[in-house]
């Protein structure tokens, strides 16, 4: 290289400085090599966080990058990515406290989501873990509707060694519902589980049944359901954050399971909807096996996304 | 309010002079747009990428009609080409003309796979094909006893075996079909994950052994980002002959079936739309690339405006702009024009980026042909000069259209404004100014 050369580099790399730095200080925030900001913006986004959450966040890194020295260290940028994500959680993680009352006996779960994400096994693996703690736990078919749904539940129950309630007579969810919840009450389970069919929430009959099961077994108990898990599969992309403004209209959702996460998918939705609704991640699906729910650790999620080695 | 929607109204319309040619700046905006729609409908990152840049390079240089803009080239040339990658080499399932035809069905957990085979099994039965389903997952519980359940609903019969090994069941289930004179075979098996050894292993015995007529990757349209990955090594261990889009009853917008698309050059061969099991479409790529890029049916936007704003007409018109010689007679033509486009509403609710606030938008079509009755009780000569509109005249003409006095003379005295205003516009400007000042309602 001629010495003219270098000599250019030099001064344009100077410049190049200047220029950022008034860049930076009329827009107050860091500017970041361009390579590491589309390295953190394919982090966001290949894991489902979404264009407009990742790119709120990389604003909110470049705000907290400019009083940091040193800004070619991957590391340092990386830690405030993640400490970023991290407040997301913090922010809302009080404004949504389950209204449940942890007492409550029986203590009642009703479980929804669309179709396929992993509602009947998400509940096998709670009997099991309800079980172990020792509690009387009690299953309701109320999936009236998916050919084997009641013989699937019935098989995850005896795994869990829970009891079930499938009714024969009755197609209709809340009947279901409501014997089980009879039933939990006359023999003191401590915890029932309310298994519902998969549904898309564009379907509006499908919504509204739902609401009349909350409807019905808010009647029967005088207090809502003490949780409501609405379950998302962790493969899910942007729809998820429709499904749970959808869902939340015909139930109080209290947490969200997200499954299948035992695969690569990362399950970055998950960003977006506590955004938005508030709502708590109470555990996630890792595998099909019973004891393949775990309960949810922010941190842990959250190195799983940023961390790629 | 409509101030605003005019606004955006002209400058979609506005011919863009000077700008022949689409140049990196000219459409980089509509390109920046474009990505994060196809993030937004779940494309993945790296394929959204490539596919602008792809779009990019081929278009750079092309010619610009001068009665669109740059980006709306672009997006038409985008969708094109989204059509193109969607559609591209698409097929019917293979059928063997003697023997059985197996059809070997893949997928992740709780994609629609049980479903989808029960509805396939249906289709070729329309077709007058003797079908076996075989219950091929040994994993989740209860798998069989639905396919069953399914199988029962449709009158196909349903082989199963008390068996740990999915892979004799499909043996014994071939001989079965041999020996019953079914000529078609459809394999339902597990879902799992691409990242599980033991089971992708297992498919791919079942594969190398049944040699499948047919094997198909089924996806849930939800799937995000990951999609990229699971189909790849999906199609790594199986080489799938195709893909099924299933749940696309609801409102995904689907991106992730361009993501495998481009990854594994595999045509999408049905849509699964609903859990009845006649809900099973052949798939159109038009229909996929619309719901891809959304609501904003730019294409059809595009092509009306080259159809109907034709060029002389134009420049006419812009002549007469500029010369403030626009009178009742031009305004007429403009209105039919925009009717020939369909309601002012439907044309407005086509632009890009309005779609929400359309909808909570009322545009009058009804004041649109109040206007032309009004225009057409006039004789030629008030048209050209509506100077000599005096009381009498009006009345005639409130009572020709229907319409009251009042409204005759709102409108003569927006006309007039709207004149002022060209006047001030001594350039360009076609469409734009007049529906801007021009109160609806
Ligand atoms: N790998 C993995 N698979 C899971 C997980 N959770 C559920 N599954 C599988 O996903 C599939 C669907 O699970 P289900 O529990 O039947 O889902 P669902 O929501 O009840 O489905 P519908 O009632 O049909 O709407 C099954 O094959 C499950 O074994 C998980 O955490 N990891
Ligand atoms: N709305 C809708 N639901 C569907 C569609 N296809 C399947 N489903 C539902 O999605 C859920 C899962 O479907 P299955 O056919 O059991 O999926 P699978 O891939 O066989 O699941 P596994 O065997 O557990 O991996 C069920 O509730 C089906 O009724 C569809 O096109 N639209
Ligand atoms: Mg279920
Ligand atoms: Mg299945």
């Amino acid at each position: 290289m001629s010495i003219f050369n270098s000599l250019r580099d030099r001064l344009s790399k100077t410049r190049n400085n200047l220029v950022n730095r008034i860049k930076e200080t009329i827009s107050g925030k860091a500017s970041i090599d361009s390579n590491t900001l589309e390295q953190i913006e394919e982090i966001l986004i290949s894991s489902d966080v979404g264009y407009y959450l990742s790119n709120k966040i990389i604003e909110n890194v470049r705000t907290k990058m400019l009083n940091t020295k040193d800004r070619t260290s991957d590391k340092i940028i990386f830690d405030v990515v993640k400490s970023e994500l991290k407040k997301i959680f913090d922010n809302n993680s009080t404004s949504r406290v389950s209204e449940s009352n942890n007492q409550a006996k029986p203590y009642i779960i009703l479980v929804i989501g669309v179709n396929g994400a992993g509602k009947t096994t998400t509940i096998g693996k709670l009997a099991y873990n309800y079980k172990e703690q020792g509690k009387k736990v009690l299953i309701a078919a109320s999936d009236t509707f998916r050919a084997a749904a009641s013989e699937q539940l019935e098989i995850w129950s005896e795994r869990a060694k829970a009891d079930i309630v499938i009714s024969e007579k009755s197609v209709d969810p809340s009947a279901v519902a409501y014997e089980a919840i009879e039933k939990a009450h006359k023999e003191k389970y401590d915890v029932l589980l309310i298994d519902t069919a998969g549904r898309l929430h564009t379907k509006s009959y499908l919504m509204d049944e739902l609401v009349k099961l909350n409807r019905i077994i808010t009647k029967k108990l005088n207090r809502a359901p003490d949780e409501t898990l609405l379950v998302l599969d962790g493969n899910s992309g942007q729809n998820a954050v429709v499904q749970s403004d959808e869902f939340s209209k015909t139930a109080l959702i209290t947490g969200l399971v997200i499954t299948k996460l035992d695969g690569t998918a990362k399950g970055g939705i998950v960003f977006q909807i506590f955004e938005k609704q508030k709502i708590p991640v109470k555990y996630i699906g890792v595998g099909e096996d019973i004891t393949d729910l775990q309960p949810f650790n922010a941190e842990e999620f959250i190195s799983a996304i940023v961390d790629i080695n | 309010m409509f101030e605003d929607l005019a606004l955006k109204l002209e400058s979609a319309l506005k011919k863009v002079r000077g700008q022949g040619k689409l140049t990196e700046n000219n459409i980089s905006d509509t390109l920046r747009e474009i990505r994060r729609i196809l993030l937004d409908a779940d494309v993945n990152f790296k394929v959204a990428k490539d596919f602008i840049e792809d779009v990019k390079t081929k278009a750079l240089g092309k010619e610009v009609l001068s009665s669109i803009t740059p980006g709306q080239l672009i997006t038409k040339i985008i969708y094109d080409e989204l059509v193109h990658v969607l559609g591209g080499n698409q097929s019917e399932i293979k059928i063997n003309g003697s023997g059985i035809t197996t059809i070997l069905i893949s997928g992740l957990q709780g994609s629609g796979k049980t479903t989808f085979s029960a509805k396939l099994a249906k289709k070729l039965k329309d077709n007058q094909r003797r079908s076996l389903l075989v219950a091929a997952d040994i994993q989740r519980p209860a798998a069989v006893k639905q396919l069953q359940m399914l199988g029962e609903q449709i009158n196909i019969p349903v082989f199963s075996l008390e068996e740990k090994d999915a892979l004799k069941v499909v043996k014994n289930s071939i001989e079965h079909a041999n020996e019953n004179n079914f000529n078609t075979v459809i394999i339902d098996t597990a879902g799992r994950l691409h990242v599980d050894e033991d089971m992708m292993a297992e498919i791919e015995h079942i594969k190398n052994y049944v040699l499948p007529t047919e094997t198909l990757f089924v996806v849930d349209a939800m799937t995000g980002q990951d999609a990229v990955n699971s189909a790849r090594i999906f199609n790594e261990r199986l080489n799938f002959d195709g893909i099924v889009l299933t749940k696309l009853d609801g409102d995904a917008r689907g991106g992730a079936a361009l993501s495998i698309r481009s990854i594994v050059g595999k045509p999408i061969k049905f849509i699964s739309n609903g859990e009845k099991l006649n809900q099973l479409e052949t798939f159109y790529p038009e229909r996929l690339a619309s719901r891809i890029l959304g609501k904003g049916d730019v294409i059809s936007l595009v092509e009306k405006v080259q159809e109907n704003f034709e060029e002389i007409e134009a420049d006419r018109l812009e002549e007469k702009i500029r010369k403030n010689e626009f009178d009742f007679e031009d305004f007429l033509k403009q209105i039919k024009a925009i009717k020939k486009m369909g309601s002012l509403s439907s044309l407005v609710g086509m632009l890009p980026g309005l779609g929400s606030q359309v909808k909570n938008m009322k545009v009058d079509d009804n004041a649109l042909v109040k206007t032309e009755a009004i225009i057409n009780s006039m004789t030629y000569q008030e048209r050209k000069k509506p100077k000599i509109l005096n009381g009498n005249r009006r009345m005639r003409i409130a009572r020709g259209s229907g319409t009251s006095i009042q409204e005759v003379n709102r409108l003569l005295k927006q006309f007039s404004e709207m004149q002022k205003m060209m006047s001030q516009f001594s350039k360009k400007g076609f469409g734009g100014p007049m529906l801007k000042n021009y109160k609806f309602n």
